[in-house]
């Protein structure tokens, strides 16, 4: 038997790898899809516990613009799937919040909160902020060759109070930053667009309503998924990849290589390495409580809260090689998402900084106490902030940098992959690109959209002769 | 295909794309993108289901010649002398 040939093969049915796979699909390229586990979403997915389907990675969907308004991200990427956006169910937020010991921001869909939020809060800074807006609505971060810029430096530059600028830091950093204590000036522009001038919604169905539109508009269009196969190697020769071999040992053969795996897990996968600064990896600690009542019963409206616990804001690892920071961090409120009939339990989530070397080398015992006790440690650290999940709940679950490891393949159980991106997808290697978080764009919309771009780029566009 | 052929055939992909964009009214000498909201990334889509759909190939570079619907007419009539009109694909 000859060995299968594609036009396209993508590592990954993650957010990133579905959108490309649709695109490669929709123009009838013969394309596959390898997941190395059984469920597809990668970082982005969800299980089930004790009845109850509970989502990995999504707090939220960011980008929810208005209907009318075309040129949006989310709009944008609609149009490039043929996917309509009623099929996604989304219900908006009722409003979120940033929380500092100094001061409390709110924001919601559309800008008008947090504008008048910031005036209440910091009225000597309405011009200077009103200039940032300005600045950030017309910075085009997508122009080709833009250098790397530091927001800290950006924000300090406008005269920003520290401590509004370092609010508006938690949030754009703790959704899509991989740089510590910083965030790139072109993602902080994408980030604070999607936070604050857009807004969030969450489908009905969590991130499996998601995953299920994709998979099926993927298959509709013929493109071929395989689960359960893990890719041990890329091939390649002179010209650059080849092919790329299963762990069953299966080889597949395509000229176009689409990884979603992560740009160093990617180079080694075809034998090479990268040259990159020691940079740590963030990643994180996440307990879910599942509550008797929703949030709003305890009289706790907001769908996120970004917190910190002092005003100077530090994104980063624990200090001190601690299995979690609780320094700052991020509370999901499911239940405070609009819905149809009013939820009868409630779902509070809570997020923070973890250090994944020192839970790597926990043993099995010791991991799981581990567990229970970081739960606990997060929930008491964040009750002055949130009402505690503890004395309501019913059930509890945790996800650790290993849990992220495990389902993603990122060294380090990193969530927002290397600190290094590539944001034309090129790995120096011909044929094999990057797409996903180290390609560079962030959050659900972003990484889809990243999917799209590299489609186009090097599949579509490139390969259309 | 005929100047008013071709015009359907380009209308009816760019009613794929943007189901939502009023094409009733397009003037055939302003470029789309003025007209209606259409992005880079819809003009690969154009071209792609061109391809798809007539078997034309356009390189990179010669994208620009269906910024209106008479570059469409003019630069796409020689490459679809022939073929049939498709719509509703």
């Amino acid at each position: 038997m000859s060995t299968p040939r594609y036009d396209a093969i993508v590592l990954g049915a993650g957010f990133s790898g579905l959108a490309a796979g649709i695109r490669l699909a929709q123009f009838d390229r013969k394309v596959v899809v390898l997941e190395r586990h059984a469920l597809v979403g990668g970082l982005n997915s969800y299980y089930k516990r004790a009845g109850r389907r509970f989502d990995t990675g999504l707090h939220a969907l960011t980008n929810v613009a208005l209907r009318s308004e075309k040129a949006t991200p989310l709009a944008r990427l609609l149009r490039q799937l043929r996917i309509d956006r009623d099929v996604l169910e989304l219900r908006e937020q009722s409003f979120s919040e940033i929380v500092f010991p100094s001061a409390r921001l709110e924001f919601g869909n559309g800008f008008t909160r947090l504008s008048e939020s910031v005036e209440r809060a910091f009225p000597a800074e309405r011009d200077r902020f009103a200039r940032l807006v300005a600045d950030v609505r017309a910075f085009d971060p997508f122009a080709p060759d833009l250098a790397d810029r530091s927001s800290r430096v950006e924000l300090r530059e406008r005269g920003l109070d520290p401590i509004l600028a370092d609010m508006l830091l938690c949030a754009a950093c703790w959704y899509g930053s991989a740089e510590v204590d910083d965030v790139d000036w072109r993602d902080f522009v994408v980030l604070f667009r999607s936070i604050f001038l857009e807004g969030f919604a969450r489908p009905a169905g969590g991130v499996k309503t998601l995953l299920d539109v994709l998979v099926k508009r993927y298959r509709e269009l013929g493109g071929e998924l395989r689960t359960k196969s893990g890719v041990q190697r890329i091939l390649r020769d002179e010209r650059g990849a080849r092919a790329v071999v299963l762990d069953d040992g299966t080889v597949l053969e395509s000229d176009c290589i689409l990884s979603s795996a992560g740009l160093a897990e990617t180079l080694a996968l075809a034998g090479g390495t990268l040259d990159e600064r020691a940079a740590p990896r963030l990643s994180f600690f996440e307990t879910s409580w599942i509550t008797r009542e929703p949030q709003r019963a305890v009289g706790h409206e907001a769908t996120i809260t970004f917190f910190s616990r002092a005003d100077r804001f530090r994104y980063g690892p624990p200090r001190s090689g601690e299995l979690v920071s609780l320094e700052n961090g991020v509370v999901c409120c499911t239940d405070n998402y609009a819905s149809d009939a009013p939820p009868d339990e409630g779902l509070l989530r809570i997020t923070v900084p973890a250090n994944p070397r020192a839970w790597f080398q926990l043993d099995e015992d010791a991991y799981v106490a581990a567990k229970a006790r970081c739960s606990d440690t997060i929930a008491a650290a964040a009750a002055a902030i949130v009402p505690d999940p503890r004395p309501r709940a019913v059930f509890t679950d945790a996800f650790t940098p290993r849990t992220i490891r495990k389902y993603t393949g990122h060294v380090d159980g990193a969530v927002y992959g290397s600190p290094a991106k590539r944001r034309d997808g090129r790995t120096g290697i011909e044929n094999l690109f990057v797409i996903g978080t180290d390609q560079g764009l962030v959050g659900i919309v972003g990484t889809m959209l990243s999917g799209v771009l590299m489609a186009n780029q090097h599949a579509l566009a490139a390969r259309s002769a | 295909m005929t100047r008013e052929e071709i015009i359907e055939a380009i209308k009816d992909i760019i009613h794929t794309i943007a189901p939502d964009e009023d094409l009733s009214n397009l003037n055939t000498s302003e470029r789309l993108r003025d007209q209606i909201e259409l992005d880079s990334m819809d003009f690969l889509d154009i071209v792609m289901e061109l391809r798809k759909r007539y078997g034309v190939q356009i390189p990179e570079e010669e994208y620009k010649e269906l910024a209106t619907l008479d570059g469409c007419v003019a630069y796409l009539g020689p490459k679809l002398a022939g073929k049939s009109l498709k719509v509703g694909v």
